[in-house]
């Protein structure tokens, strides 16, 4: 029970945060907070001894691989995040917003 | 001779082919296009009467064709067989149509549209040869319905004409309710009997149930009332008037009127069966014969008049069908169609002259047209019956044959006479004599207007005699005539001559006195019968229409289409300023999406 409400506590934190700050870096970060927590969650809930844990050793593999999918995107994402720095010598995503329509 | 008149079929081919080569050459034959076009007549008026003087006077000379073959419900055949009946039809119309012809190259000299006009006359003399000397109801009916369209195309000769184009429909349309009824009597005859030619159905008339003879008759009676424009479908005929005048002659005076007579007279025996039926004719006839002719005594248009009349005198031959007498009915025909038509190019001798169908702009035409003047008088003494001309001996005939078995509708019908006596004596009258009060140069016509006037006076003045001949060769018997009732009609004709002579000699517009105007107008209009049809019939059609146009078509129908895409810009409009390129309230709708996604789940599958 507390693993839900930690793993849900997190999620909400990383979304809020999305949702509130502006700059693009915090928002990345936010978006490790979720994914970290879902994570969480998912070994959380095998090791706990539930159906899921039935196929020994797959879900953490899947944890594992979580954690090393969010190293690669956090490095691809901080490369855009320069990347648009150079180009709008701006950070904050609410001053990016060019797309109107 | 006899190898020739196996040829039934040339009868309606070669008009046929005729009107085919008219309308596809006539631009090449020009002025010979009369010249070619007369042939088809002629050439019926030829068959006709060797088919007479032959002397073969069953169906038994014939020839038919297998049409369409239903499998399980036997075959329809077409073919043609000449008898005394339709040796005379075709003698009458071979002979009118000629005449027609020839009156036209002068009435209609220098009109444009002359191949259409000729080409429509050869096909209408091809569809009345068919419809009478078809061997069957099925070829009946379909030259019934050629007529009916060949009238519809003449009347509309004039189509640039509003009245004209009109009056074209109208007649389609009103006839089209009586052709209805023809269509159904085709259709029960072939359930009960399951064949449609005139031997097999006359077979089967007197096994079949009194029920089904009744049925049959009285729709094939709804027929005869839409193309001989009887009492209630007459309103089409005045207005047809509108075509050319030799048109009104041919088509609306002696022949495809005369259908509905002969559809009656051919299918005699079925319709002898039925007392029920016959009296429904005689009733028909009788009230249209007196109702007309009073319409007849207030026109102030000639050729109206002669529309009104020629209603009248079909009431009568109705009436006389009526009793039994079909003989009588056929023989007032023939009569009719010699009288009738001179009148008719009469008039349009009087109308090509002065340029007005107004009585009221014509007087005093005798003298300048003396021609037509004489003719017009020998046709005005046919009709209203004074012997020895043709009428007299006819009418004389059905009077008495009505008198003998229904002296009540005789008294109607003796009332009819004298009333005919009076738009004669009238219409005569305000035409011919006293003084000129037109503004015009009237003249005769040339050649060719006034040989087929000379030709048919020649035929209503002497064709009355030829009673007897006429009976023989209809298989019919001829009573000889009945003096009380000769001398009473002459007498009631004499009357009404006098009569209508003295009062259009005070009163030319037929007003009459104050007091009996709103009568006469009423008379005028033909009882108010378009009034009727207008508010009855016209108007619910025409406000549900217009409903339909204004609220389910406009608003509804051309809403829906024409609302697709100022519907779709506003959905456009309002969803793209959702798309505000910020990508933060992107995530808002996703999470907001999320959630109200789960609580859709949870909610649906809370009992799973």
């Amino acid at each position: 029970m507390s693993l839900l409400v930690i793993t849900i506590g997190l999620f909400s934190l990383g979304l809020y945060g999305i949702l509130i700050r502006r700059d693009l870096v915090a928002i990345l970060a936010s978006i490790e907070v979720m994914l970290g927590s879902a994570t969480l969650l998912l070994v959380g809930l095998a090791a706990a001894g539930t159906p899921m844990g039935t196929h020994e050793g797959a879900v953490e593999a899947t944890g594992v691989m979580v954690i090393v999918l969010a190293a690669a995107e956090a490095a691809i994402g901080l490369a855009l995040v320069i990347s648009v720095a150079r180009r709008f010598k701006t950070t904050r995503v609410d001053e990016l917003a060019e797309v109107k329509g | 001779m006899a190898a020739f008149l196996d040829l039934g079929w040339s009868v309606v081919l070669l008009p046929l082919l005729l009107a085919v080569l008219v309308a596809v050459f006539g631009r090449v034959l020009g002025r010979s296009i009369p010249v070619v076009a007369i042939v088809a007549p002629l050439w019926v008026f030829v068959y006709g009467v060797l088919s007479v003087l032959d002397g073969v006077h069953d169906l038994s000379r014939a020839g038919s064709v297998e049409w369409l073959t239903a499998a399980g419900a036997g075959s329809l055949t077409v073919g043609w067989a000449v008898d005394g009946l339709t040796a005379v039809m075709l003698v009458v119309v071979g002979l009118v149509a000629s005449l027609v012809v020839l009156f036209s190259v002068g009435y209609l000299h220098g009109e444009s549209g002359l191949p259409r006009y000729f080409a429509s006359l050869c096909l209408f003399t091809a569809a009345m040869s068919m419809l009478v000397v078809a061997d069957g109801l099925v070829g009946l009916f379909i030259g019934w319905e050629l007529v009916g369209a060949c009238s519809y195309l003449l009347i509309g000769f004039w189509f640039t004409r509003p009245a004209a184009a009109k009056a074209a429909v109208k007649a389609f349309l009103t006839t089209r309710v009586g052709d209805v009824g023809l269509l159904l009597a085709l259709a029960l005859l072939w359930r009960e009997v399951g064949d449609l030619s005139y031997a097999g159905v006359f077979a089967a008339a007197p096994s079949l149930a009194p029920a089904t003879v009744t049925g049959a008759s009285l729709l094939l009676l709804v027929g005869a009332i839409g193309k001989s424009a009887q009492f209630p479908l007459q309103i089409w005929l005045p207005d047809a008037m509108e075509g050319p005048t030799p048109v009104s002659a041919l088509i609306h005076a002696a022949t495809m009127v005369a259908a509905g007579v002969f559809l009656i007279a051919r299918t005699w025996p079925l319709f002898s069966l039925s007392s029920d039926a016959l009296a429904m004719t005689l009733a028909v006839g009788g009230l249209t014969a007196i109702g007309a002719a009073a319409a007849a005594l207030v026109q102030t248009d000639i050729k109206k008049v002669l529309a009104y009349s020629t209603i009248s005198q079909l009431g009568f031959m109705f009436a006389a069908l009526g009793v039994g007498a079909w003989g009588a009915a056929v023989f007032h025909l023939v009569t009719h169609a010699a009288f009738k038509a001179l009148l008719f190019l009469g008039s349009g001798s009087v109308i090509h002259g002065s340029g007005t169908q107004e009585l009221e702009e014509m007087g005093g035409l005798f003298r300048k047209m003396p021609v037509t003047g004489v003719t017009w008088l020998i046709g005005a003494g046919a009709l209203a019956g004074l012997p020895p001309l043709a009428g007299f001996f006819s009418k004389d005939e059905i009077l008495h044959d009505v008198a003998l078995a229904e002296p009540v509708w005789a008294i109607l019908l003796f009332g009819a006479s004298l009333m005919t006596a009076f738009y004669v004596a009238r219409t005569t009258r305000l035409a011919f004599f006293d003084t000129y009060r037109g503004n015009g140069h009237p003249h005769e016509g040339g050649w060719s207007m006034r040989l087929p006037l000379i030709a048919l006076a020649t035929l209503a003045a002497a064709i009355g005699f030829a009673a007897t001949w006429l009976a023989e060769t209809l298989g019919t018997h001829h009573g000889s005539l009945d003096l009380r009732v000769a001398a009473g009609s002459t007498l009631l004709a004499a009357l009404g001559l006098l009569a209508g002579w003295k009062v259009s000699g005070v009163d030319h517009t037929g007003s009459m006195q104050p007091r009996m105007a709103t009568l006469a107008s009423l008379m005028r209009e033909g009882w108010g019968a378009d009034r009727l049809v207008e508010r009855v019939l016209l108007a619910p059609v025409a406000s549900a229409s217009q409903f339909l146009y204004r609220f389910v078509d406009r608003k509804a129908v051309d809403g829906i289409a024409e609302g697709t895409a100022p519907f779709a810009r506003r959905v456009g409009r309002a969803f793209s300023s959702l798309q505000s390129g910020d990508a933060q309230w992107y995530a808002t709708m996703l999470g907001a999406g999320a959630v109200a996604l789960l609580a859709v789940v949870s909610y649906v599958g809370r009992g799973l």
